[in-house]
């Protein structure tokens, strides 16, 4: 017999202990603003996909930087109608990615999505005891004691980082004032990346789409940043609720210098040379 | 600006002599194990600023020199006036790096760059001329005598490289 319930009686970190202490086998649905499919075998979570990251192999790793989107899209046309399965031993096979770039990548998507499930608070879940897809989808187990401990965390650091920086509509520039707290910071590989898009033209959204970054993270990320004074927020045209700014970086580019004429840069240049001179 | 070079040829106190702010400083001395294992996951910025007007503000950007952050070369590179390659004049086995890493940015594009050869105030320092010829470089590419501590040696650097950005400029317009 399916379970069926509301997150707002019964929350997901519930759920997931009772599957874990149930040591349940089955497909979990939750549908809120969107739906998820997690699928758990013996307690343990093996598969995760929602209607908006799907769990088709090429994206899972075109997503993890392991495909580039030309061989994600040729993979897909060649190789048509192969199970996630079929399509893992072809990639091994052909070199282009290992057995640990699969197994991790995928583990690194259901993580994503199930992390974000524990900040779902309304919607509607079922479990029936079924294994949907379970022939033809990568299945890796991971032990949801951890998942839990973290889903928790996140969700306590989630709540504070909302509070923190609730608009990712704003845009960031580098502080005019920078004070003593500037020394001896290190940046992390994820902040450095950041740290190139930088520009009140890059609402934090487009930052977190250019890098492939959830919003938590980027959120965490830039509320670390903000903390070191490394950088500011620029609320979004129209206060913190108002529109976009009108100029957004296509995903997928880095800032371009804004378009100036040959005159107009060699007045800019010399207007630093005469400056440096002046050191 | 970016400011670019291998692993410790003084690319932070480059920056610093000339940077309204303090600069964050790169490669930080690693004194124990601890700290190593901190190094494989962070790296540090330099980032300096000089401030022109109320609207014009230039930005330098130290890159990190450690291989594993190659990926920041090609983001920096982008939208950048023009670079200084910075060389270890004391230290010859990091010129072959020197010589990648310019090469690289030549490749991200075709912005102006000067050649500074850093520590000329040391004894062993090899001379512009010498390190010329041993990074194989075009005779139009300026190669400049640097103390990447004193802040006129910086100056004359940044300054020769502006001058390269307007020549370029002035062919652009020709």
């Amino acid at each position: 017999m399916a379970l069926k319930g509301n997150l707002r009686d019964f929350t997901t970190t519930q759920l997931f202990n009772l599957i874990h202490l149930a040591k349940k086998t089955g497909t979990l649905t939750v549908t809120g603003g969107q739906t998820a499919h997690i699928i758990f075998r013996s307690g343990k979570l093996v598969y995760a996909e929602t209607s908006v990251q799907h769990g088709r192999l090429t994206q899972i790793l075109l997503s993890a930087g392991k495909l580039t989107s030309d061989q994600s899209r040729l993979i897909d046309e060649k190789l048509k109608g192969r199970t996630d399965k079929q399509l893992g031993h072809r990639l091994i096979q052909a070199k282009l990615v290992t057995q640990n770039d699969i197994i991790q990548s995928i583990r690194q998507h259901m993580l994503d999505i199930v992390y974000k499930l524990f900040t779902w608070v309304e919607g509607s879940f079922q479990f029936d005891n079924s294994l949907q897809s379970a022939e033809t989808k990568i299945m890796i187990p991971i032990d949801l004691e951890v998942v839990i401990m973290e889903g928790s965390r996140r969700l306590q650091e989630s709540e504070l980082l909302m509070e923190e920086l609730p608009n990712l509509e704003a845009s960031l520039r580098f502080v005019d004032r920078p004070d003593a707290r500037l020394r001896n910071i290190n940046l992390t590989v994820e902040e450095w990346r950041i740290i190139s898009y930088v520009n009140p033209k890059n609402t934090i959204k487009k930052i977190a789409e250019a890098n492939k970054l959830s919003d938590f993270q980027v959120r965490r990320t830039v509320y670390g940043m903000l903390q070191a004074g490394i950088v500011e927020l620029i609320p979004p045209v129209g206060g913190a609720n108002g529109e976009k700014p009108k100029e957004n970086i296509p995903t997928q580019r880095r800032i371009q210098p804004p378009k100036q004429s040959t005159q107009e840069r060699r007045g800019v240049v010399n207007r630093l040379i005469d400056r440096i001179r002046k050191l | 600006m970016v400011i670019t070079g291998p692993f410790s040829a003084g690319k932070t106190s480059f920056i610093g002599s000339v940077s309204e702010i303090d600069v964050v400083r790169t490669e930080r001395r690693i004194t124990n194990a601890a700290e190593r294992v901190k190094e494989t996951t962070t790296v540090a910025m330099d980032f300096g600023r000089i401030t022109v007007d109320d609207d014009l503000v230039l930005y330098l950007f130290g890159t990190p020199g450690q291989r594993r952050f190659d990926f920041m070369w090609e983001i920096l590179s982008e939208g950048m006036l023009g670079f200084v390659v910075l060389v270890d004049s004391t230290k010859p086995e990091t010129f072959r790096e020197a010589k990648r890493i310019l090469e690289t940015f030549q490749s991200y594009a075709s912005t102006p760059f000067v050649v500074a050869a850093n520590k000329q105030d040391h004894e062993d320092a090899w001379s512009p001329d010498d390190l010329r010829i041993i990074l194989r470089l075009d005779p139009a590419v300026k190669i400049l005598p640097c103390v990447s501590l004193q802040k006129d040696s910086v100056k004359n650097v940044l300054l020769e490289l502006l001058y390269s950005i307007l020549e370029h400029l002035d062919k652009e317009e020709a």
